[in-house]
């Protein structure tokens, strides 16, 4: 049974509708505390989003509700979590999305649960970066001249680097992976696109026989099931469906 | 008592964090950051339009060199920098470039031929030299004479901020996550770490080091709406503060940015200026021209913020429920361009507006933005008055950029600083012992705990959030763009009726483990005894010099002036800072304080500053063969790490 709390009143908006979010409880650190659902009801205002809301309720109603934003603007990744049954950034959803009033919030699966929508994203990107050994390995970077003019690059290669470089590891990917729940060491859309960005970057001088050896099983980009949720999901719009198919096609010609 | 123990404490996991302890760590030191979140979704992040280094390779940045970026600098501080430290980070600024690429970062790199970009709006044809073909590329940016300003598109924080975490990751660097340094240990005289808390557990430890780095940041969110991340509160320069002997610097100094969007508060990068666009008015005009009709859009940012408000004063902003706006305007820029170069904005726009800036005004407005106060340091980046505590980056005032930073400043200077201040670091941890009884530990661990102890256990009381949005509306109200003495020593008053209260807020939620508004209850006095500092400092300087600007005050004042604000916390229950001024000396100037180039000279000169420039003439006259390095050695002598001092090569021009 959920619960609901009123809110007191404060600043009003003036007529916006009366939202309903049920969320996630659970404070693991707790003892005795079991996961339920809690019901609050924010009146909403003119350009609010999910940070707002949340922001909102723990002032006014429950200074206990866990959850992370950093940046609130979209760029940071920190606010991931599954919104009315979707992996998306909190911050950057505006509640007038939803057209019926009834927001349900849970915290990204697959990942450590900190409590409530709060889940441990960092310690899992940490390993996802270490896994894949993902920093540039060159002999320049070891050993960088930097007085000396830097090495030119392709200005055309440079965007296409920055295209793939844009993700922030937000784990909505993660969430939204079918092999995930099935392969509990799978890899992942954020560990692919990582490598198909430093694939593509001349700076890094491993072979796709190195990349084998990091992709080249179930584990890796075999696995993939191609459900595609990671590309359906992505808050930066990033090619994860055209990455995977080619590093799939690459690593198969390895052996 | 848990202690732990390291040679390199780095709190805080954002790109200067980052790069100290990767110095700290290559040069075999045992390191460890803490952060609050996983470094790489720190703040540096939200660096869009670029880091500025005079790499010279695009052709309007032709001519560029150290000498120019430090000019820049310089003015654009309103000669409240220091001049010695604006040289090391001059000198440095092209390493850090070159640095990051060969670690990863796909910056944005010429491409030779004929251009059509929008200048004065404008479009104009700038041909990019043909051998100049695949270097790292540069943009416009305020308050600069050249292209100097290196970017990824507009995802340039984001871009360095991979390449550093993972260089970190590479070096094996532990970010111990999720940990709050809640104190710093210290006997007065030398600091021997910080207290911490565990964010989930709730848990404190004691982490004991020989060099401990400050790298957390601004202090942005003591303002109710800021560009700043919002973990951006300044808990770094306030447990320096608590120290009671470390002071901060010019606190005072805050910087509104002229282009963050209404309500948000979320920034559109100057880029978008940078780049061609244009601010117009309610009317759809164009109004920047007829304040200064030099720099136009690209004034300096102090000088941006303070036209666009005065503007608005005179009725001609757009009004909409949250107050007045005004336009950004990046439509003459074309689809192609924004789609490319200003993609986050143009998501920005898509997710918080519901407009696309293709064929869209953006509302913006000045919002707080950048601190140039902090913990005050020497130019090594160490306290004057706590050995062994070192502050970098933003939560520094290393003084780079006294009292108006430029754009494209502060991500390099967190690139730049730490590199520099992470020698400095290592020298000092390869020349220090750990030297601290296990005693002195378990006093500050106990202190903490029966802090918490004594909040937790409180059964009545104020309302954290309460006092905490009181604070944030009066910085907002009284300590902002425009400021005058009535209102600031109201602000003052209230503020330290604020603090007062704090003694007794109670928790509702009364657990120690992971709870937030424990987090928040723990920091609101600290943050509250910054927004004094900032006010104090704000109220007693008679004087307007860049983003400081009073109203009943409103000439820069060099005769009385020319110093840097310190802050001290002499005794815990004080209720306001001891205010000390040190000089900014012109007799070891460079460049000796002259006119900016905005609206009227009106500057109060200093007699000094007619003496150096006869001085300096002399010296130049004396070296009529000389080089612009010697006569700049000559002028005034600087130092940077051995690894920095050579020269920097640039396109065209070799190492000259």
């Amino acid at each position: 049974m959920s619960e609901i709390r009123k809110r007191p009143l404060r600043l009003g908006c003036g007529g916006g509708r009366n939202l309903k979010f049920h969320i996630f409880r659970y404070n693991p650190q707790l003892p005795g505390d079991t996961p339920r659902m809690q019901t609050y009801e924010v009146e909403e205002c003119e350009g609010m989003t999910i940070f707002i809301a949340l922001n909102e309720i723990r002032e006014y109603q429950d200074p206990s509700l866990q959850f992370d934003f950093v940046c609130r603007a979209g760029i940071c990744g920190s606010c991931g979590m599954v919104i009315n049954g979707r992996p998306d950034l909190a911050c950057h959803t505006l509640t007038a999305k939803f057209s019926d009033r009834e927001i349900t919030l849970l915290p990204l699966p697959a990942f450590e649960l900190i409590g409530d929508l709060s889940v441990n994203t960092g310690k899992f990107m940490r390993a996802v970066s270490e896994r894949i050994e993902g920093w540039i390995q060159s002999e320049e970077a070891d050993h960088v001249d930097f007085n000396r003019l830097e090495e030119r690059m392709d200005p055309d290669l440079a965007e296409q680097i920055y295209e793939i470089d844009r993700c922030i590891e937000c784990g909505c990917c993660i969430s939204a992976c079918g092999t995930m729940r099935m392969r509990p060491d799978f890899l992942g859309a954020v560990g692919f696109i990582h490598v198909a960005r430093l694939r593509l970057d001349p700076r890094d001088q491993r072979s796709d026989d190195d990349w084998y050896e990091i992709l080249g099983d179930d584990d890796g980009i075999f696995g993939c099931m191609s459900l595609l949720g990671c590309e359906d999901n992505c808050p930066k719009n990033l090619p994860h469906q055209t990455q995977i198919a080619f590093l799939r096609r690459k690593m198969a010609l390895v052996r | 008592m848990k202690i732990l123990y390291a040679d390199s404490l780095v709190i805080g996991g954002g790109l200067a964090g980052l790069r100290v302890a990767i110095a700290s760590r290559m040069r075999g030191l045992d390191t460890v950051i803490l952060s609050l979140i996983p470094a790489k979704r720190s703040h540096s992040a939200a660096a869009q339009g670029g880091m500025q280094a005079s790499l010279a390779a695009a052709t309007r940045g032709e001519g560029d060199n150290e000498d120019v970026h430090f000019t820049d600098t310089v003015k654009g501080s309103d000669w409240g920098c220091d001049q010695v430290v604006a040289r090391m980070f001059t000198q440095t600024a092209p390493k850090a470039i070159r640095e990051l690429a060969a670690w990863g970062v796909p910056w944005s790199r010429v491409r030779a031929g004929d251009h059509q970009v929008v200048v004065n709006a404008e479009r104009v044809t700038i041909r990019e030299r043909q051998e100049a073909h695949g270097l790292i590329m540069a943009r416009d940016f305020g308050g600069t004479k050249k292209w100097r300003t290196c970017y990824t598109a507009d995802g340039t924080g984001h871009s360095m901020l991979y390449a550093m975490g993972n260089k970190a990751i590479e070096l094996g660097i532990p970010v111990h996550e999720r940990k709050e340094a809640i104190a710093l240990i210290h006997d007065g005289d030398r600091c021997h770490g910080a207290i911490v808390r565990d964010l989930i557990t709730g848990e404190l430890i004691a982490y004991v080091a020989t060099a401990t780095t400050i790298a957390t940041g601004g202090y942005g969110h003591i303002y109710k709406i800021s560009t700043n991340a919002v973990i951006v509160e300044g808990m770094g320069a306030a447990i320096a503060l608590e120290t009671g002997k470390a002071p901060l610097g010019n606190m005072e100094a805050v910087q509104f940015h002229p282009t963050a969007i209404v309500p948000s508060g979320i920034l559109t990068t100057e880029g978008c200026r940078g780049d061609g666009g244009v601010l117009r008015d309610v009317d759809g005009y164009r109004f920047m021209p007829d304040y200064e009709p030099e720099k136009k859009e690209l004034a300096s940012r102090d000088v941006v913020s303070r036209r666009m408000t005065e503007h608005m004063r005179k009725g001609k902003g757009v009004k909409s429920r949250y107050g007045q706006h005004l336009w950004l305007d990046i439509t003459i820029l074309g689809k192609e361009h924004i789609e490319h170069n200003l993609r986050e904005v143009q998501e920005i726009c898509e997710y918080f507006l519901g407009i696309d800036p293709v064929t869209d005004f953006i509302p913006v407005r000045p919002t707080q933005h950048y601190s140039m106060g902090g913990v005050r340091t020497k130019w090594t980046g160490e306290s004057p008055a706590l050995r062994g505590l070192f502050a970098v980056g933003e939560a520094a005032c290393w003084d780079l950029h006294g009292f108006n930073r430029l754009g494209g400043n502060s991500v390099a200077e967190t690139a730049v600083s730490g590199m520099i201040v992470g020698e400095y670091v290592a020298d000092y941890c390869e020349q220090t012992s750990v030297d601290i009884s296990t005693g002195v530990v378990r006093e500050f661990l106990e202190r903490e705990h029966a802090h918490i102890d004594a909040l937790v256990n409180r059964t009545g009381g104020e309302n954290v959030y309460a006092l905490r949005d009181a604070m944030q509306q009066l910085m907002m109200d009284d300590v902002g763009i425009f400021r005058s003495a009535g209102p600031l020593q109201e602000a003052l008053d209230q503020l330290k009726a604020l603090l007062r209260r704090t003694r007794s807020i109670a928790l509702r939620n009364r657990i120690r483990s992971s709870n937030p508004e424990l987090v928040d209850a723990l920091r609101l006095p600290r943050m509250l005894k910054l927004a004094i500092c900032v006010t104090k400092g704000a109220l007693q300087r008679t004087e307007s010099r860049g983003a400081h600007t009073r109203e009943d005050y409103p000439e820069r004042n060099d005769r009385d002036w020319l110093k840097r604000t310190l802050a001290y916390w002499k005794v815990e229950t004080d209720e306001e800072p001891t205010l000390e001024y040190e000089d900014v000396d012109i007799m070891q100037m460079e460049l000796p304080p002259g006119f900016r180039g905005y609206g009227e000279d009106t500057a109060i000169p200093h007699p000094d500053t007619a003496r150096r420039q006869e001085q300096i003439e002399e010296i130049k006259r004396s070296l009529p063969e000389a080089d612009r390095f010697t006569i700049q050695q000559a002028l005034m002598p600087f130092d940077v790490p051995a690894k920095y001092r050579e020269k920097n090569e640039r396109i065209g021009v070799g190492y000259t």
